[in-house]
């Protein structure tokens, strides 16, 4: 079964730390147990989503500022 | 003219409080949503509503062009921009008026000066009224220093000019230790941030958080005496009060004149809020800045004085002059206001969305809920997490503290963990029930009474 990351919660969805930052990841990265892939933002407050898988990113199925729900795929892996 | 339609640039239980008021004024009323709030209470109670946008409130609640588009294709001739999102944006006010509509508040100019930290400090100063001593600029000389310090009183706060957001701050209890941290803050600010100039500012140990309310047309002004928000966590008000129990009578009404006279300083429209730092133990008060819009907790002085801020706030917009002298304004009981929000207090208050599955609640003489939830109603995860305020109203505040334990037993919010068992909690504390507390109160006991705090 492909590998994927799900969101942990309901909200909307960041792919980076600060609108004048880059992303966090990006498709074709590698990525290891732990590594911040994005922020789920819930009522004004801010969680980081953490791989808890190492693999290899194919792409991000959530885009920046998209709302997601809680369990929905934010990213495909290899 | 008076206003025939009104829009409501917000959500939540505020847009549910404008919808009410503009009802009893006999006024439509058109609510502006997001794509998440399609199925909000708010949306179902107005006459008509738009959808302005996505989710994000960046994209729908905020989103000037979107909401000025609405109000102009469903002819509506005013807007309410409640608190929050756009409510204090001078832009947002003068876009309005440019469009030919009324703004409910006031003016875009009286918005910028308040919100501005120099230039409220300053309109306050000319108004005559007290604000938290301190350098009124930056300080370069050390003998300017020493002498504005003993002027200023002890303890005094030492910030770099150049610093922020808490970096560069010593605090000095005496002039000894003044003259001691002042060469030391200068060179280390200077090595810090490049720049070694410093501002002064006075201490105010256990404050209390104490806020007039205050009505004005433009060209008068009156007050609805003061609340007390002493009870914070991360600076958010967490239970309210009107009136402030710590607050003598003379004290009271030097307060509330000072706010009076500030508001017609700037000649203040709608309804308007000025907060001030309260020291006990000199009886001293400091403005700290003032909200040009409705505030979360107006229910309380609503329940001590009988005057609905909202419906008063629509009439001043619809050009009315103000309907009341200041001898016929009274205060009577004691008032209190919870937030109950989608936060779970025994896991350190992380957000909570979700469905409501039932919905209880408490009713009876001198109890009001401000809600937008109803049984089936989704809670979406986008935006604040108040869902409601539970109000009650006594002759005394250990009644009002009774009746509030009582009606916090009789609310039921099923489905989500909310705040509900904090106030459980804070009604039955001797602290709380003697009025014992400070800005800095909330915290640390926060800390002590984890383990109870089991929801």
């Amino acid at each position: 079964m492909a590998k994927q990351i799900l969101s942990p919660l309901p909200g909307t969805f960041y792919r980076r730390p600060a609108p004048d930052k880059p992303n966090y990841k990006y498709d074709g990265d590698a990525i290891a147990v732990g590594d911040v892939i994005g922020l789920i933002e819930v009522m004004k407050t801010f969680n980081e989503v953490k791989a808890e898988l190492a693999g290899k990113i194919k792409n991000f199925v959530a885009d920046n500022e998209e709302p997601v729900m809680a369990g929905q795929v934010l990213v495909e892996m290899v | 003219m008076p206003i025939s339609k009104l829009l409501i640039a917000n959500r939540g239980e505020i847009a549910v409080r404008i919808i009410r008021a503009a009802r009893a004024l006999g006024i439509k009323t058109v609510q502006v949503h997001s794509a998440a709030d399609v199925d909000s209470l708010a949306v179902r109670m107005a006459d008509e509503a738009v959808n302005i946008g996505p989710p994000h409130a960046a994209k729908s609640y905020l989103n000037i062009a979107n909401i000025i588009a609405a109000a102009q294709q469903t002819g509506a001739d005013a807007v309410h921009p409640g608190y929050g999102f756009l409510a204090e944006n001078a832009g947002f006010a003068d876009a309005v008026v440019a469009a030919g509509m009324k703004f409910v508040g006031p003016s875009g100019d009286a918005i910028r000066t308040m919100g501005d930290k120099v230039a409220a400090r300053n309109a306050a100063k000319a108004a005559g009224v007290p604000y938290v001593p301190g350098s009124d600029g930056r300080i370069d000389d050390l003998h300017e220093a020493l002498a504005l310090a003993g002027k200023i009183g002890f303890p005094i706060m030492i910030k770099a000019a150049a610093g922020g957001g808490g970096r560069g701050i010593r605090i000095a209890q005496n002039m000894e230790e003044f003259e001691q941290l002042m060469p030391q803050a200068s060179a280390e600010a200077l090595a810090a941030f490049g720049d070694g100039g410093l501002y002064l500012e006075k201490v105010i140990e256990k404050a209390r958080h104490i806020e007039v309310q205050i009505l004005g047309d433009g060209k008068r002004a009156i007050h609805c005496f003061e609340r007390e928000c002493s009870l914070q966590r991360r600076r958010q008000k967490v239970w309210e009060e009107a009136p402030s129990a710590a607050l003598p009578q003379i004290v009271r009404e030097k307060l509330c004149k000072s706010a009076v006279g500030l508001a017609e300083a700037v000649n203040y429209s709608g309804a308007g809020t000025l907060e001030y730092l309260y020291d006990d133990k000199t009886q001293e008060f400091y403005f700290i800045e003032m909200n040009t819009r409705i505030q979360v907790e107006h229910p309380v002085t609503e329940m001590i004085t009988g005057i609905d801020l909202v419906q008063e706030m629509i009439r001043i917009a619809g050009g009315e002059p103000l309907r009341f002298e200041q001898s016929d304004v009274k205060m009577k009981g004691h008032a209190i206001e919870v937030r109950i929000n989608a936060e779970d207090p025994a896991k350190n208050f992380i957000p909570n969305p979700g469905t409501i599955t039932t919905l209880k609640v408490p009713d009876g003489t001198g109890t009001r809920f401000d809600t937008m939830l109803f049984e089936g109603y989704q809670v979406p995860p986008f935006y604040d997490s108040l869902l409601g305020k539970l109000i009650v109203w006594a002759e005394t505040r250990a009644e009002a503290i009774a009746l509030m334990a009582r009606a916090l037993n009789d609310l039921e919010v099923g489905g989500i963990k909310t705040t509900k068992p904090l106030h459980q909690l804070l009604a039955l504390d001797a602290d709380v029930q003697s009025a014992n507390f400070h800005t800095r109160w909330l915290e640390p006991w926060l800390e002590k009474n984890a383990g109870r705090l089991v929801s």
